[in-house]
């Protein structure tokens, strides 16, 4: 049985639809994401799942309940859903024991106490109970607004863009930090993001969505491996889509090379089509007959990502080991390495 | 080597920064004589007063403070909670009409209720006509009293909470509400356990404001006969003449305006740490309907009604009927001379002001700023207590020049500065100089110091960095700055009523008069006037908080 059950939701302020027929599910336990570029909707589908925003069509189903409807929006206040705000959002006038005593007032003082305890040590803040908010770094701010969320014991966790504000360097550390204690936990959780990576180290299945619309719910190997649309494709890592042409049942001819792989369902001969080709597919190899002259390069340490071009005009990319060490408008030698091949039709 | 602030070079630190002090403690005087008579021996008088009317003074503060703290708060919060977060129908409009109320002075609106509510007022004779009362007949709210002059008060003051308790509600992060809705706490209880919790030091701030405002007050309880402080001070000067006890009642009252003031401190430093966020989405307003709507609505009328439009038609209405006696060569050589004296003292505060500010932002020197703080203490000291502080000084030297004349050359000098329009405009620049300096530091602080160093690092000289950033960034800043001054010393009547010249009057001074010759109809043109003039920042005042929060439409 899921814990939480969406379907066919949609959202609209007044005649813009934000968030269109979607639908997904989640057991308890997992961790999932909402990733896609700003402004697709995503925080607004959060907010519909926390109660702050109302359904135009669909129903959203917390452990078989249906919380939301055309018809109703159960409050905020009595879903038991916790949420961790983009800013956290801690309370300035208390301290941190009463921050995170906050939504459990109805428990015993020793009860909340031994909670607030609890959830300090989780976190690794002992001591902190009489601290301010503003007495607090950025990262343990952002651990008490987990703790605060925590303490209820919610049925379901809500996390809007909660890195955010973070250091980027600091931002995959403590994903990977709040993953560990929602598992510890066993808390069902969401993820609001922008950021890939965020979500590739914290959740267990992402849902890329664009425009309202929800692409492709998968986990993070398969949107990278086998992403179904070209959108994902290109929102999901590095690489770029070269023209094809399929001139047998699975072989088809680019201007870099044969390449041999499953054509797209309802694809004949002749249908042109799209493949996927990542950085790492292209290998540098001086031997090689096959030349692209470099258009530009980034050095990012380990590697170099050229950027390469063919005769045709065709870009693509190749990450190649930095010792090759390699200027602009020289030819350099690739071969071509793609295990499972990425296609789709151009219709 | 030696480095020379690279921001400006050219003022020294000798001759700006000691001038600056210097200008800075002459401001303080008048608080600091007051000050002085803390400590002073006393007199019979002083001795006669604590055995008689002192108690009397303390007591009744305390009871127009106590009114007028309920009055405010309820009317001010309420209004501000609904006119942020909640939608009702004109409440776009009630959010600056809410305002207005700040334009009329208290005593004048003491005037309007008067002559609306008093035995010969419009209501108890259309009460009398109807049903054929006569005097004694009936029981009637009697207006000049303790408690009219609470309402008169809370009136025209409940603004200050308002506004403050708005700019703070809509500054809270949206998500701490929320925030709180997802930990299981309904609308109303978040609002008590969240917003209002977090908005209190902004309230308080707005509270000690309004509080203040009450202790200044001297043409409502002197009309209505509420013996306070202010009547006090102003009864032992012109009554009994005994300077030395007007002095130590003055110097009482001002110790209950530093707590005040050390209130308003305390609770602005705590709003530092109520902050809650740089992020701001959208207000969603909760949308009411039905009779929740007309609550909210009845709620926002009632005190812009009986704050600003039934005493401003009052007004209105007497201007009209007496017009054809009032409105005459005098009522306008009448309002030659408040403009006059208002402009001229919104000049000096203005450029005392700026020396100050700049002085302040150039030197960073932990002594200018102090002084500038001591400088600025005059906002909240009343008018009548600065009267008498600018008197007291102001006759000693008089009277010392007078005598060396005549020591050496045989000739009487008499009164140089008592009772001439120098002594009135330095009280205006001592009372009024922190609302000018207060505006033009907040226009000097979004010149961010990177700007000047861009300017010069573009190859601005110090003075061209002055004329091509500064000024053009300032004009409006000290527009505002000019406005704010001009028309509170339009609006001040007791400093004006001791330390104007002889035969001298202004648009107050007279509505004071003729009020107090029980002419109520005849003070309607110059009170109208201020109230008119006075609407000028209110209306300014609500364009920019309107626009004050990003991303509001």
């Amino acid at each position: 049985m899921p814990l939480l059950k969406l379907q066919q939701i949609a959202i609209a302020y007044g005649n813009h639809t934000v968030v269109d027929d979607f639908s997904m599910t989640l057991k308890k336990g997992d961790i999932a994401s909402l990733l896609g570029p700003s402004g697709c909707g995503k925080t607004t589908l959060l907010r519909s799942i926390a109660g702050f925003e109302a359904l135009k069509q669909g129903t959203i189903q917390l452990n078989n309940d249906t919380i939301s409807s055309q018809e109703k929006t159960l409050a905020p206040e009595k879903r038991n859903i916790g949420m961790v705000f983009q800013d956290f959002a801690l309370f300035p006038h208390l301290n941190i024991k009463d921050n995170i005593g906050f939504g459990i007032r109805h428990l015993s003082r020793e009860q909340r106490k031994q909670r607030t305890e609890e959830l300090l040590a989780l976190i690794g803040l002992e001591n902190f109970e009489t601290r301010y908010p503003h007495e607090l770094s950025g990262g343990q701010q952002q651990r008490i607004a987990l703790a605060r969320a925590l303490a209820p014991k919610p049925n379901l966790l809500l996390l809007d863009e909660p890195f955010s504000s973070m250091d980027v360097e600091l931002r995959e550390e403590l994903a990977r930090e709040v993953r560990k204690i929602l598992k510890h936990e066993n808390i069902t959780a969401i993820l609001v993001t922008h950021d890939q990576q965020e979500a590739f180290a914290m959740a267990d299945h992402i849902a890329v969505i664009k425009a309202g619309k929800l692409q492709q719910w998968d986990s993070a190997y398969r949107l990278y491996h086998q992403p179904n649309s070209p959108f994902v494709a290109d929102f999901i890592g590095q690489g770029v889509l070269i023209d094809g042409l399929v001139v047998d049942e699975n072989r088809i001819e680019t201007s870099l090379a044969p390449l041999e792989g499953k054509v797209p369902n309802g694809c004949k001969i002749g249908c042109k089509v799209k493949i996927l080709v990542r950085p790492d597919d292209i290998l540098h190899n001086d031997d090689s007959p096959r030349k692209a002259k470099i258009i530009a390069r980034n050095f990012q340490g380990a590697n170099y990502l050229y950027t390469l071009e063919l005769e045709d005009g065709t870009k693509l990319l190749s990450l190649v080991h930095s010792h090759h060490h390699h200027g602009i408008g020289e030819q350099l030698g690739i071969t071509l390495e793609i295990d499972h091949l990425v296609v789709f039709s151009q219709s | 080597m030696i480095i020379k602030s690279p921001r400006f070079t050219l003022p020294s630190f000798n001759r700006w920064g000691v001038l600056a002090i210097v200008i800075a403690l002459l401001m303080a005087l008048p608080v600091l004589v007051i000050g002085s008579f803390v400590f002073q021996a006393t007199n019979d008088n002083w001795q006669h007063l604590l055995d008689t009317l002192l108690a009397e003074y303390i007591s009744n503060s305390f009871i127009l403070m106590l009114g007028v703290s309920v009055g405010v708060l309820s009317m001010g919060i309420i209004t501000a909670w609904l006119t942020s977060m909640c939608d009702f129908p004109l409440r776009r409009l009630f959010s600056w009409t809410l305002l207005l109320p700040l334009a009329i002075p208290a005593y004048i609106i003491a005037y309007t209720y008067t002559g609306l509510f008093d035995f010969a007022g419009p209501i108890q004779s259309a009460l009398r006509d109807a049903f054929g009362w006569r005097y004694g007949d009936y029981w009637f709210p009697e207006i000049r009293s303790m408690s009219g002059a609470i309402v008169m008060l809370s009136l025209v003051l409940y603004p200050y909470v308002y506004m403050m308790a708005r700019a703070a509600f809509l500054e809270q992060s949206l998500c701490v509400l929320e925030v709180s809705r997802t930990l299981g706490n309904s609308p109303l209880n978040s609002f008590f356990r969240v917003a209002l919790p977090l908005a209190r030091p902004a309230i308080v701030t707005g509270l000690s404001l309004a509080l203040m405002e009450t202790l200044a007050d001297f043409g409502t309880v002197q009309y209505f006969g509420v013996n306070t402080f202010t009547t006090g001070i102003f009864r032992t000067w012109f009554g009994m003449g005994d300077s030395g006890t007007a002095a130590q009642l003055s110097a009482m009252l001002l110790s209950f305006v530093f707590a005040l003031i050390l209130l308003e401190r305390w609770s602005r430093s705590r709003a530092k740490f109520h902050h809650t966020s740089n992020k701001y989405s959208l207000i969603k307003r909760f949308k009411l309907h039905g009779w929740r709507a007309g609550l909210a609505f009845t709620a926002c009328l009632l005190p812009v009604l009986f704050g600003f439009i039934l005493p401003a038609s009052q007004l209105l209405v007497w201007t009209f009927t007496t017009a054809e006696d009032n409105i005459d060569r005098s009522f306008f050589m009448l309002i030659g001379n408040s403009l006059f004296l208002a402009a001229i003292a919104a000049l000096v505060a203005v450029i005392i002001a700026l020396m100050l500010s700049y002085s302040k932002r150039l030197f960073k020197s932990p002594l200018i700023d102090a002084s500038v703080r001591v400088a600025s203490l005059g906002y909240a000291v009343p008018g009548t207590v600065i009267a008498v502080g600018v008197l007291m000084p102001f006759a000693w030297l008089d009277n010392s020049v007078d005598s060396w004349m005549r020591e050496q050359f045989g000739l009487s000098t008499g009164l140089l500065l008592s009772g001439t329009l120098v002594a009135l405009i330095f009280a205006y620049t001592v009372r009024f100089l922190s609302v000018s300096i207060q505006a033009i530091d907040a226009g000097l602080a979004k010149i961010k110091p990177s700007m000047d160093d861009a300017g010069r690092s573009l190859g601005l000289s110090p003075f061209k960095v002055l004329r091509q950033i500064h000024f053009p960034l300032m004009k409006g800043t000290v527009l505002t700055a000019l406005l704010l001054v001009f028309v509170d010393v339009l609006k001040e009547l007791p400093a004006t009523l001791i330390l104007r010249p002889f035969n001298f009057n202004t648009l107050a001074v007279r509505a004071y008069e003729m009020a107090a010759d029980e002419r109520l109809a005849d003070a309607g043109a110059p009170a109208l006037m201020i109230v008119l003039v006075g609407l000028i920042p209110i209306i300014l005042l609500s364009k920019a908080i309107s626009q004050s929060r990003a991303g509001q439409s």
